[in-house]
């Protein structure tokens, strides 16, 4: 069966001029592709350009070259307010900082209404109060919560009301950038459960965004891993657990903690060295395995090859 | 043999609010040995921290009752100058928020440096330059002597926090309290600066207290385990134990709400409710018992206790016994341990 594609990212390229003959290049040439209904996970350690990623998606960076096709539309390039409007309602954001993210001046409310205000979605003042207050205990959150601040609330709760938002204007497919790294264990499973519950019943996309590998793989169906700008390898989450290929995978994979002593006491973590590659090739990203994507060269390539059938 | 380094009997670290004292850390007593890392664990709120600034003498205006034994000595009878000796160099605390913790306007040479003056005033400049170089060099930061002439802005997140540790570890403290030493960071930096932790236990004998809520880095660093809830100690057993053979249902609670290898399809499970906070907390009877209402009230003690139910494992109350999560059926409930 042919998956159908919500998301295209082709060759995206983002790069930031910090001054003459000096950019950053932190997000270099990168593509995949999200399906519907699919949660997709991309990790990498901060300042991979992962979160540059999310948020040049989602256009709030313009991209410096490559497309972002959403529903074979091209997100960027020229476009009309109108146009945007009816993109940006099909696709959301949930942000890292739940307390930073919400406006301190705004009851939650107003904070959950704004997408439906800007889109224009509600018929009346009733309308209105009733899609945020349903939205609210669709969440998990109290229907009288409506008349409160973002202060009131603890980060787990804040993190709800910014669901909620994303929530208020019935998006095919949400950006959740590190929604969980700031939230206490037992409050992470919350969140994680509630937007697990979210998908099955909205049949949501997501691309979720991470640090944190054991919460990544649990919810991911696919995974990219991300290092210095690039994509450097992309599975099926249990593929990539079991037969992580790139040196830079493997060293991840070793260094997630998990809570079992006899385990962690043996546990032998790989590090990684970028030297280790051959520099006289351009590395390219590569399909080894069906559905198996590794940026090697083309000696990598084989021995990658030859790697998966012994095992 | 290892000898008993910090012994806490019966802290009670109580705040003021409205003319009230309310204990965040509740009559709690534990040891920590040389070569030790004891790792506590709760959620946010807990008492945690507050039991650690305790130790420290932190808390400026908190009423702390109860000793602190540092190699014998009560600690609680200290001068506000006897204190200030220990601090930073026999006990030495590594703290959460590595920005917070670094002065913005002190070269990272000079911030180092403090503590070597304070403590170590015999040291000549040139001396203390190399020692805190080394120190950099130690932590495992490269080109230490560039970094010890930058600005903490000028860092990475995990360059602070291991500057921060190169503070805690100057004058080699044999007690050191680590505050969620690695929340902040990436999984690869921090298994890094664990292995540094480590490290300084091997080398230097010293005891460790860990705190933190990353049950992983627990099952990886700790020797032994405290689980704290609502500023008691509900659990305190060696790590194996602890994680082979939870006892508490705040205990089994946490570890069953992260994923573990294995279970990917399996809902992860919710603590229901929050930690009360210091003023609403019911202090009477099992504290736990409000986020597992669906046990039956009578299992629970009337003033809950640590009870040794095998040797060195501690669990506080007897609901333990009767404890099961509300997906489980109720006939396959465990009866403690056989």
């Amino acid at each position: 069966m042919e998956k159908e594609k919500v998301l295209e990212v082709k060759n995206l390229q983002k790069f930031f001029k910090l001054g003459r003959n000096n950019t950053v290049k932190a997000v270099d040439d990168i593509s995949f592709d999200i399906n519907k209904g699919e949660t997709f996970g991309l990790v990498g350690e901060s300042g991979c350009g992962k979160s540059t990623t999310g948020r040049t998606i989602i256009r709030l960076h313009e991209a410096t070259g490559g497309q972002v096709i959403f529903n074979h539309e091209n997100v960027h390039g020229k476009k009309s307010k109108q146009d945007l409007l009816k993109l940006n309602r099909k696709m959301q954001m949930i942000f890292q900082d739940p307390s930073s993210s919400l406006n301190p001046k705004m009851t939650v409310m107003d904070i959950v209404a704004e997408g439906i205000d800007i889109h224009k979605l509600a018929k009346n003042e009733k309308d209105r109060k009733q899609r945020v207050e349903n939205l609210l205990e669709t969440v998990g959150l109290n229907r009288e919560h409506a008349t409160r601040f973002p202060h009131e609330f603890s980060g787990g709760q804040r993190q709800r009301i910014g669901i909620a938002r994303a929530l208020a204007v019935e998006p095919e497919f949400i950006i959740a950038d590190e929604p969980i790294s700031a939230l206490d264990v037992s409050i992470q499973a919350q969140v994680v459960n509630l937007l697990k519950r979210l998908q099955r019943d909205y049949g949501l996309t997501f691309l979720f965004i991470a640090h944190d590998l054991s919460m990544v793989k649990y919810i991911s169906d696919r995974i990219g891993v991300m290092y210095f700008g690039n994509m450097v390898e992309l599975a099926e989450s249990d593929e990539l657990y079991k037969n992580p290929l790139h040196p830079y995978t493997k060293s991840l994979l070793s260094a997630i903690p998990l809570p079992d002593p006899d385990y962690e006491r043996n546990r032998r973590r790989v590090a990684y060295d970028p030297a280790e590659h051959d520099t006289n090739e351009e590395p390219e990203f590569r399909e080894v395995k069906p559905g198996h994507w590794v940026r090697c060269t083309t000696k990598e390539f084989e021995e990658y090859k030859k790697e998966l059938k012994t095992k | 043999m290892n000898e008993k380094l910090l012994e806490i009997k019966n802290l009670k670290t109580s705040f003021r609010i409205e003319d009230q004292y309310y204990a965040a850390v509740d009559d709690v007593s534990l040891t920590v040995n040389e070569n030790e890392v004891l790792a506590i664990v709760g959620e946010s709120g807990c008492g945690k921290s507050a039991l650690a600034f305790s130790l420290m003498r932190l808390h400026n205006r908190a009423k702390i009752e109860g000793d602190i034994l540092f190699k014998g000595d009560d600690v609680t009878n200290y001068s506000a100058g006897q204190v200030n000796k220990l601090r930073g160099n026999e006990m030495s605390m590594i703290f959460q928020d590595p920005l917070t913790a670094l002065n913005p306007l002190m070269k990272i040479g000079d911030q180092i440096g403090e503590v070597l003056l304070l403590h170590k005033g015999k040291f000549s400049n040139l001396n203390r330059k190399q020692k805190a170089i080394s120190l950099l060099d130690k932590v495992g930061i490269a080109r230490p002597e560039h970094v010890y002439e930058q600005f903490p802005h000028e860092l990475s997140g995990g360059m602070r926090q291991r500057v921060v540790i190169a503070i805690a570890i100057a004058n080699d403290p044999e007690v050191l309290i680590a505050d969620e030493p690695t929340t902040a960071l990436d999984a690869t930096i921090q298994s890094q600066i664990l292995d540094l932790l480590n490290e300084l236990k091997e080398n230097m004998n010293a005891g460790i207290i860990l705190i933190t809520h990353d049950l992983g880095v627990v099952a990886e660093m700790a020797d032994r385990v405290a689980v704290m809830y609502a500023g008691q100690i509900v659990e305190v057993a060696d790590v194996h134990a602890l994680f082979g053979m939870p006892q508490h249902p705040y205990t089994r609670s946490l570890l069953s709400s992260v994923p573990n290898a294995e279970s990917v399809d399996s809902k992860l499970h919710v603590i229901q409710g929050i930690v009360p906070s210091l003023k609403n907390l019911t202090r009477e009877g099992c504290r736990f018992r409000s986020r597992i209402p669906w046990i039956d009230e009578s299992v629970h003690e009337k003033s809950p206790e640590l009870h040794e139910i095998s040797p060195n494992h501690f669990v506080r109350c007897t609901c333990y016994k009767n404890f099961y999560f509300p997906d489980e059926k109720k006939e396959d409930k465990r009866h403690g341990i056989s």
